[in-house]
């Protein structure tokens, strides 16, 4: 049996450049970006519970008065380690529309955990009327919907300042260095000390800005922790039976001559 | 007699009356295959592997997805968030994909390098083409399901390609569509032909397997067996192997679904579909940059899909395009050198397909694409002509046992149940 020969190197080499090439065009948008080290990031990465309650705090308190959460119910902040009785008061300080009732009417009633995040506007039209034009997008999936997600996400939002002289801004919109164009309807959100926690944490800029980017990367994709730790066992498994499988190919062909 | 190979009565008692373990022991174990055939023959089986993983997978999505405009983006975050394991049934498919295409590529260059396509082999060949055809065909129409916005506008675009169609190319768009854009009409077929084509590809596989199983694998020398020397049972040597070549692509593709999901996926088709707003750069999904660069390196529209098909095309005639004798590159000298070129071709290709077309992009994309023509129209038909090939071996046993053939080495392995 052969070794493993030149054109099946490069066959594998060629597929690999082919993959990473889409990614290479998917980068680069334009803005300036700041790569950080993320407690999620990597095969072993895991959301930091105190960053994502400190992020879920910065998004009710800053966020949420112009920015939806469509995707996310409030059962699922069990993920953030809240418990059932935590979760349904953090819901009930919601009031969300339900009906029709028995009149035909709608009516409003505090939220309970299968409620979804309520939505700041009641459409598009409204949130555009009421951000002078500009749609402010929900925050479920923004994450995954921006190259390089969670570091864009986060020079974003510490990316604000005056424009350079030769640059005019205007009325209505923001000079951002991370943002493709540098022009953003978005006002500053966070300027540090905009949150009192309830709980420890840094309230500079960086800070609440790291611990919101925390809690929208767990908004996108909730699985994530779930998903790297199967994939630890599968390798393992997968590794493990690469071996036996290998062995016993060698084992059934010992007895054919080289 | 046939029947005395099983143990079991009720083996025996059903083959007698229908004999699929005839056939499965015929076609799966005792099927002789060259004893030489390298790892590049593991991917014939990997292909299969893919393509049934696809469908379980798929069919799993079929019964949370909802093809629908306004709802088709929800449920497949509902697949990803509410749907027990969803997440991991959608990522598996959404990354099969992809992997489906890389064992596919490999699979028709290992052809492309060792003659595979020659004579007896051509049918099996064009039917190989026709099944990358329909999972081109699959992939695109899969892609349009999430109604993200790259979902949307790679639609419209690719729809659009069959305007230029002289003449009648409006009225197939509008036909294509059901309607006058990409809209809820085309999201729901898309989805019905998406279920549907799968099984055409199985149909066209069991095609090209039965074409296979005439002749047999070509192996790494090119050269016919000469006798049971020459081969060894399929069953256990080639299913140890593809056992083992099949755990180490599980391997690899599992640390792109648990680790890199999205490394592949374009971030765009997070974002949910907008017919008002089109992205900066409408790119395809990565194993089509290269059809998507010849498309953009013609400056006519018509001319641009007539060459992107073309691509193609050329891969229906090659067996009668390249006419030389020797099957294997190993023996071709020249033909080795405009393998290696060709390959690179391709890969340039790729890279300028998900460049904008600007620039010095556009002249490379044209001068690869010529290229790309010239290999398979001037170089094949001419080498066949020209090229002063090396001596092929005796036979496969020759080589691989260094001059004394001993007959019966290679005898199956004494079955404990035989």
């Amino acid at each position: 049996m052969r070794k493993f020969n030149i054109l099946t190197l490069g066959l594998s080499a060629v597929a690999g450049l082919m993959m990473s090439g889409s990614v290479a065009l998917a980068a680069g948008a334009g803005g300036q970006i700041v790569e950080r080290d993320w407690s999620f990031s990597g095969p072993f990465g895991s959301f930091d519970k105190g960053a994502l309650q400190r992020g879920f705090q910065v998004y009710r308190e800053v966020c949420s008065g112009c920015h939806g959460l469509d995707y996310i119910a409030f059962r699922n902040l069990a993920d953030l380690g809240y418990n059932e009785a935590e979760i349904k008061a953090i819901a009930a300080e919601y009031e969300v529309q339900d009906g029709p009732n028995e009149d035909g009417e709608m009516f409003a009633r505090p939220g309970i955990p299968a409620d979804r995040f309520p939505n700041p506007f009641p459409n598009e039209n409204a949130a555009r009327a009421g951000n002078g034009g500009a749609y402010p997008p929900d925050l479920s999936l923004i994450v995954k919907a921006r190259p390089n997600g969670a570091n864009y996400l986060y020079s974003l939002l510490v990316g604000y300042g005056e424009a350079p002289s030769d640059m005019t801004v205007p009325d209505g919109m923001h000079y951002n260095s991370a943002y493709s164009g540098h022009m953003i309807a978005m006002p500053q959100p966070i300027y540090g000390g905009d949150v009192s926690l309830a709980g420890e944490g840094d309230t500079s800029m960086e800070g609440l800005s790291a611990d919101v980017v925390t809690f929208l990367a767990w908004t996108a994709e909730p699985e994530m922790e779930t998903r790297k730790r199967t994939g630890i066992a599968a390798m393992a498994f997968l590794l493990v039976m690469c071996f036996v499988s290998y062995g016993s190919m060698r084992y059934v062909w010992s007895d054919v001559k080289k | 007699m046939q029947t005395q190979k099983f143990k079991s009565p009720v083996v025996r008692w059903i083959d007698h009356r229908l004999p699929v373990f005839s056939f499965m022991h015929h076609e799966l174990h005792e099927y002789p295959t060259p004893k030489n055939l390298n790892y590049l023959w593991n991917l014939g089986s990997l292909a299969g592997l893919a393509l049934v993983t696809m469908i379980v997978t798929g069919i799993i999505l079929a019964m949370h997805y909802t093809p629908h405009v306004d709802h088709a983006f929800q449920s497949v975050e509902r697949i990803m968030r509410d749907v027990n394991q969803g997440w991991l049934i959608r990522y598996i498919h959404m990354n099969g994909a992809s992997f489906f295409f890389i064992v596919v590529y490999i699979h028709i260059f290992r052809g492309l390098y060792y003659g595979s396509y020659k004579a007896p082999r051509e049918l099996l060949w064009i039917l190989g083409v026709v099944i990358l055809l329909l999972m081109m065909a699959t992939a695109f129409m899969g892609y349009v399901l999430p109604w993200g916005q790259m979902s949307f506008w790679g639609a419209t675009v690719i729809t659009n390609l069959f305007s230029a169609i002289p003449g009648i190319g409006e009225s197939i768009v509008i036909w294509l569509w059901g309607g006058f854009s990409v809209d809820n009409p085309t999201l729901s077929r898309f989805f019905a032909l998406h279920y549907l084509m799968p099984f055409l590809i199985v149909g066209v596989v069991i095609l090209h397997i039965i074409a296979l199983h005439r002749f047999g694998s070509n192996n790494p020398l090119g050269i016919d067996v000469n006798g049971n020397q020459d081969t060894l049972p399929f069953h256990p040597y080639y299913t140890t192997k593809d056992m083992f070549g099949a755990m180490v692509f599980l391997t690899i593709f599992a640390s792109a679904i648990f680790f890199y999901p999205n490394f592949l996926g374009h971030p765009d088709n997070y974002i949910p579909a907008n017919p008002l707003q089109t992205p900066a750069h409408i790119v395809p999904e990565w194993y089509f940059l290269p059809f998507y660069a010849i498309l953009r390196a013609i400056p006519d529209k018509l001319g641009g899909v007539l060459f992107m098909f073309g691509a193609i095309a050329v891969l229906f005639v090659l067996p009668w395009l390249d006419r030389s004798p020797v099957r294997s590159g190993r023996f071709r000298p020249v033909f080795k050198i405009f393998f290696w070129l060709l390959l690179a071709d391709c890969v340039l290709l790729g890279w300028l397909g998900a460049k904008p077309a600007e620039g010095i992009y556009v002249i490379l994309s044209r001068l690869a694409t010529a290229w790309y023509f010239f290999h398979f129209l001037i170089v094949l038909p001419m080498l066949s002509l020209v090229e002063k090939t090396r001596p092929l071996p005796q036979s496969i046993s020759t080589p691989v046992m260094g001059g004394a053939a001993m007959a019966g080495s290679s005898a199956p392995r004494e079955k404990p149940n035989a």
